[in-house]
């Protein structure tokens, strides 16, 4: 038929698009990842000459939420530089065309993991339809109103993920206190038994005579049983022994 | 359909599917290197019925050229993916170019893992793997060009059904965060609730502790005869 052979040229020329475009195709990466300590870790895309890139970062949970990162371009000169930081955005137009690097470092850190979600864009959106660009004719207001609306979602959408990531944060912060709550009140109460257990037996023993010496002091000489209803000052009191004894 | 047309009609299609090879395979864009048997995790936080695609390719270093070579038959990397309860939803070995596909039943964090397998890494590889990696979360999975092409959509249709994917996109994360509001409201007045109740009970341990050491004490001095 007629018709069969224009449809599957034109699958071909869609196809033949799409392989042309990937070349300068724009990509987007979002990751969240765990970074353990003491630990740094890389990631590469490459990225054509004139095209701008952009990378958002965050810290979602772990210690003090803060990260270091840094970016290098091909020739390994560092484009940007942050330490210690919780989050952050970087836009830079590339300058050379080749593979450039992003990496994130936990090595100030002895002992918590961080949970880093970072998003990289590079180059702008493409047109929804591969033949798009070659239009001749301009927009029509229905598109055109299409695009904006497009592009308003677009901005939701990033708001809600930022919106997402900040309440990650905070509720891996409020389990935390939840849970820590409860360890610190048990421990708390533990001890509390313990030091008031070994208040009372630490100040028996203060009054408590050594057995052996008791028994020996009472067979050599007669122990003077002292009671006084009146106290005001220590009395001291002679005992078998030669030992003496402060009574309050 | 006429005889006259299929000669020409299989060449293309021939052509195309040679293009659609190509256009499957091919850099990806980020990468990163991973060591032998070392495992790579990563984490996406996403509503329910959530289709998450994930396309890899590996590439494994060659220790004499010092260069990754293009590709690499017989290496494979073992994918696995966990939903928030820890349940594991997917857990397949791909080849060393793969691509997997899931959609989440429960919302929250769902844990996508990558790991070599591959013994030979070690001796030939000196042990490091670059991985190609591209997940694409929700509306950002659908493949526009596709769709219009299998609907036979206009510009303006294919403009308006990705508007209706990207609002239903948000709709779903909207439900997601009132359901996240809610365990946080939850968790916070446990806290709530724990803080006062542990206060208290300890005000009470106190005091009650006061009292056992006041009488025991005073019971013992009775018995010592000091007081």
């Amino acid at each position: 038929m007629g018709s069969a052979a224009p449809r599957s040229a034109s699958v071909l020329l869609l196809l033949l698009f799409l392989l042309l475009l990937r070349a300068e195709q724009p990509r987007g990466a979002e990751l969240t990842f765990e970074l353990p300590d003491n630990a740094k870790q890389c990631f590469h895309e490459e990225v054509e000459q004139g095209v701008k890139f952009s990378l958002d970062y965050q810290v979602i949970t772990g210690g003090h939420y803060d990260v270091d990162c840094y970016v290098e371009d091909p020739q390994g000169n560092t484009i940007y530089r942050e330490t210690k930081k919780q989050y952050d955005s970087f836009t830079y137009r590339a300058e050379v065309k080749g593979v450039y690097q992003f990496c994130f470092s936990n090595e100030f850190s002895t002992f918590s993991h961080k949970t880093v979600y970072f998003d990289f864009q590079v180059g702008d959106e493409p047109p929804i339809l591969p033949d798009m660009g070659n239009r001749v004719t301009a927009l029509t207001q229905m598109e055109s109103a299409c695009v904006t609306i497009h592009e308003a979602l677009k901005t939701v959408i990033d708001s809600q993920t930022h919106y997402r990531l900040r309440e990650a944060q905070d509720r891996a912060r409020a389990e935390d206190l939840n849970s820590r709550v409860s360890y610190w009140s048990i421990g708390e109460t533990i001890a509390l038994f313990v030091v008031s257990f070994s208040q009372v037996l630490l100040l028996k023993s203060f009054f408590t005579e050594k057995r052996p010496i008791t028994l020996a002091s009472c067979s050599r000489a007669p122990h003077v049983p002292v009671w006084n209803s009146s106290r005001r000052s220590p009395r001291r009191v002679a005992q078998g022994g030669g030992r003496t004894m402060l009574l309050w | 359909m006429a005889g006259v047309g299929l000669g020409p009609l299989r060449a293309m299609g021939r052509q195309a599917l040679v293009l659609l090879a190509l256009c499957a395979t091919g850099a990806r864009g980020l990468y990163f290197h991973i060591g032998e048997t070392e495992k790579r995790c990563f984490i996406e936080e996403i509503p329910d019925e959530t289709m998450v695609i994930g396309n890899y390719r590996t590439q494994m270093w060659d220790k004499q050229k010092e260069v990754f070579l293009p590709s690499t038959p017989g290496l494979g990397m073992h994918v696995e993916v966990k939903d928030p309860d820890g349940k594991v939803v997917l857990s397949r070995q791909y080849g060393s170019e793969g691509r997997f596909t899931f959609t989440s039943h429960t919302p929250g964090d769902h844990q996508i893992c990558l790991h070599s397998n591959s013994t030979r890494m070690a001796l030939f590889a000196g042990g490091k793997l670059r991985v190609h990696l591209d997940i694409q979360v929700g509306e950002h999975a659908n493949n526009y060009p596709e769709i219009a092409a299998k609907d036979k959509l206009t510009e303006l249709q294919l403009r308006a059904r990705q508007l209706l994917d990207q609002v239903e996109q948000i709709q779903k994360e909207q439900d997601y965060q009132r359901y996240r509001e809610e365990r946080f409201r939850l968790t916070s007045e446990s806290t709530n609730q724990r803080v006062l109740w542990w206060s208290i009970a300890q005000t009470v341990i106190l005091i009650l502790t006061g009292i056992w050491q006041m009488r025991h004490l005073k019971s013992f001095f009775e018995a010592k005869k000091l007081v």
